[in-house]
Order: structure tokens, then sequence, then C-alpha cells
């Protein structure tokens, strides 16, 4: 008997719709753009403060325009779902063993939110928040 | 006892007649109690006897028989009819050829699992004089959920890196040679980083993490993969950045 075993072939480019938990991975992984943009956004930032009082003003007004605006909206929405989607998934990549238990997982994703809130306050205090 | 008529759409192909698969649906008077798998041993042993598929000890353990069950790789064995609707889509579990019907080619699996030595590779060597190997409960503890694997390849389907790649070690071999890495008593991660911390190893992975949310035996291989890319990258930087070289 003679073998003639079939392949199927994986679509290449639309393989992320056959199942939701792709869709989601996808979700993960395409709003990393977002972080990337806000990173340029900030080196613009920079750039325009650079070049003097009159093109930071100018940049600044640029900001609370309506475009300006939804750019950040969307832009902390998307940021924000990167974070946490990628927070918790922590405690697979870093076990903490302590004897013959393993800590629990909402520890390790809590403590990533407690050093988040504390880099936040230490920026937000360097930019004489407080 | 009550009875439900399911219909069971089966991805059928004969490599002798056939140029490619198709549907044959059966109408199966299905038990409350059943699995999909016995609604195929009833459709063998009373409907049709030319359909193949795998399976051997019908209580998820020997991990034979999984395939595509309305899409999701699933152990028929485990997949009870009561939670699926009054038709069941069964096909072979994708990204793997196709022998006959459900049956599909492993060859490629059993050839990672060989590579990666998923067995335990000794420190030091002892004569049975010397005594057992011995290890804490906390030892033990810290692979026991990788040991649970049953070989069932559902995770190789789920993967889509997997699927795109077929080079990629995929998740059960990596997870397995994590597991002896992981043993107090092995001697063998030299050998086995060689395979798996490589391209095609662990940095093939990009955490979709489908193949721990269906492995039937929650051993989380997904969870594996990123810790051999974490020990991984600790060696890189220790062979590279330390003075005194690899520890
Ligand atoms: S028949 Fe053994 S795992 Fe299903």
């Amino acid at each position: 008997m003679s073998r003639k075993p079939y392949v199927r072939e994986v679509p290449k480019t639309t393989w992320y719709f056959r199942q939701g938990r792709y869709m989601r991975y996808m979700g993960r992984e395409v709003t990393c753009i977002f972080v990337g943009a806000y990173a340029l956004f900030l080196l613009v930032a920079i750039k325009r403060l650079s070049e003097g009082r009159a093109a930071y003003e100018a940049f600044l007004e640029g900001l609370s325009s309506p475009a300006g605006i939804l750019f950040q909206v969307v832009t902390l929405i998307f940021v924000l779902y990167h974070a946490t989607s990628w927070f918790n998934l922590t405690p697979k990549a870093m076990p903490v063993q302590r004897g013959e238990q393993f800590l629990p997982g909402g520890v390790i994703v809590g403590a990533h939110y407690a050093g988040w809130v504390v880099v936040s306050l230490v920026v937000l205090f360097l930019a004489g928040v407080f | 006892m009550s009875e439900r008529q399911i219909q069971l759409e089966v991805l059928r192909y004969n490599p002798e007649t056939d140029s490619e698969p198709r549907f044959q649906t059966y109408s199966v008077p299905c038990e409350a109690e059943w699995v999909v798998l016995d609604a195929l041993n009833y459709v063998k042993d009373h409907l049709d006897t030319t359909l193949s598929y795998r399976w051997s000890c019908h209580m998820a353990v020997c991990g034979s028989c999984g395939m595509m069950i309305n899409g999701e790789p699933t152990l028929s064995c485990k997949a009870f009819l009561r939670d699926y609707p009054d038709t069941i889509r069964v096909e072979p579990l994708v990204h793997f050829p196709i022998e006959r019907d459900l049956v599909t080619v492993i060859d490629d699996f059993m050839e990672k699992l060989n590579r990666v030595k998923p067995y335990l590779i000794p420190k030091e060597a002892r004569t049975i004089a010397e005594g057992e190997y011995r290890q804490s409960p906390a030892e033990l503890k810290r692979f026991k959920q990788y040991t649970l694997c049953i070989n069932c390849m559902l995770c190789y389907s789920a993967c889509p890196e997997y699927g795109l790649i077929p080079d990629f070690i995929g998740p059960a071999a990596i997870a397995l040679a994590h597991r002896y890495n992981s043993d107090s008593r092995d001697g063998g991660r030299e050998q086995r980083q060689q395979v798996i911390a490589t391209k095609e190893g662990v940095w093939e992975c990009s955490f979709v993490g489908a193949c721990s949310e269906v492995c039937p035996k929650h051993v989380d291989p997904a969870a594996a993969l990123q810790q051999v890319k974490i020990a991984s990258t600790v060696d890189w930087y220790k062979e590279h950045l330390m003075p005194w070289g690899k520890s």
C-alpha cells in the first residue's frame, strides 16, 4: 500500500482570523505600534523644546486641538491594553517558588502594577505635579 | 437512558482513491453521557467500518485521540457531547499531514521529541550500590507540572507558529526539555540548550499562548517556553558580558 499524506496549507496572511485567541494575540502585538508612536511623539516634543519657546508653545497648542486630543486618548487606550496584557502574562514567565509552593500569580502581576504606580509617581514628581 | 441524534460531520480522506479530503455526515443516536469518541466508535461499529481514527485508553491518558472538534484541538475521549450542539464537525489535527481520515502523520513531532533528549541525563553516574538519586519535594515541585504531558500534540495544532514555520521545535518538546533541565538530578542542560535555545527552538515562539489554552493536562507549555527564553538570555549575558565567561 502506498502512502500519500495530504497536507493542508495554512493561509499565510489570514491565519489569525481562524480563532478568537489568535485575534487577541494580534491585538496585543499590534498595539505595540502605539507604544512606538508615542515614543516618536516624545522625541518630536524634545526637538520642539530645543527650538525655543515659540516653537514649543505652538507644539503645545497643537496638542490641545481636537486631533491632538484624539491622538493622545487613542494612544493611551492602546498603550494601556498593551501594557496590561503583558503584565497579566508575567506569572508564566517568572514563577516564584517558595519551598513547595509557587507564589499565586496575582502576587506577581500585582507587583508589576505596584512598580508601574511607583514609576508613574516618580515621573509626576519630576514633572513638578506635587 | 435518554438518546440524542447527533449529526457527525467527519473529514474523510482515502489516500488510495481521493485527491483531497471531503466531509461525510453520519447521523448517530447518542447516549447522554457519551463523548465524541463514543460517537465515532458507534459509526465504526454500526454505520461505516472504513472510518479510521486513533484511540486507546478512553480516559485522557494515552494522548492518541486528539482531533479538531468544531475547530478546536481536543481529546475526543474528553469531549462530552452535552457540551456540543447537535451538529459536530470532526477533522484531523491541523498542522499535521493527513494519513487517512482522522489519522495524521506524526513523524515530525516524534523526531523533534527525540532531538530534545526527553530523559534524565544524570549529573554524575551512580552505581546501583551507591543508591538512588534523591530529590526533595520542593525540587520535584519545580518541574512536576511539565511531567504531566501525554504527547497528544493538541498544542502543535493550536500553535499558529508551528503551522506557519514547520521547523519550529514546538511547545510539547520544548516543555519536556525544560522539565528535564529543571530536574535537580539532571546534567544534560548543555546538550538540550543546543537544540532549544535556537531560532527554531524557543525564539520562534511569540507567546500566542494557544498551546496552554488547549492542553488537556494543564501542562502550560507556553510558561515553559518563556522560562527557557529568560534562562537562555541570562546565559547569553553571562557568556558575553562577564569577564569570567560562562558559569
Ligand atoms: S483515547 Fe487515550 S487520550 Fe483519548
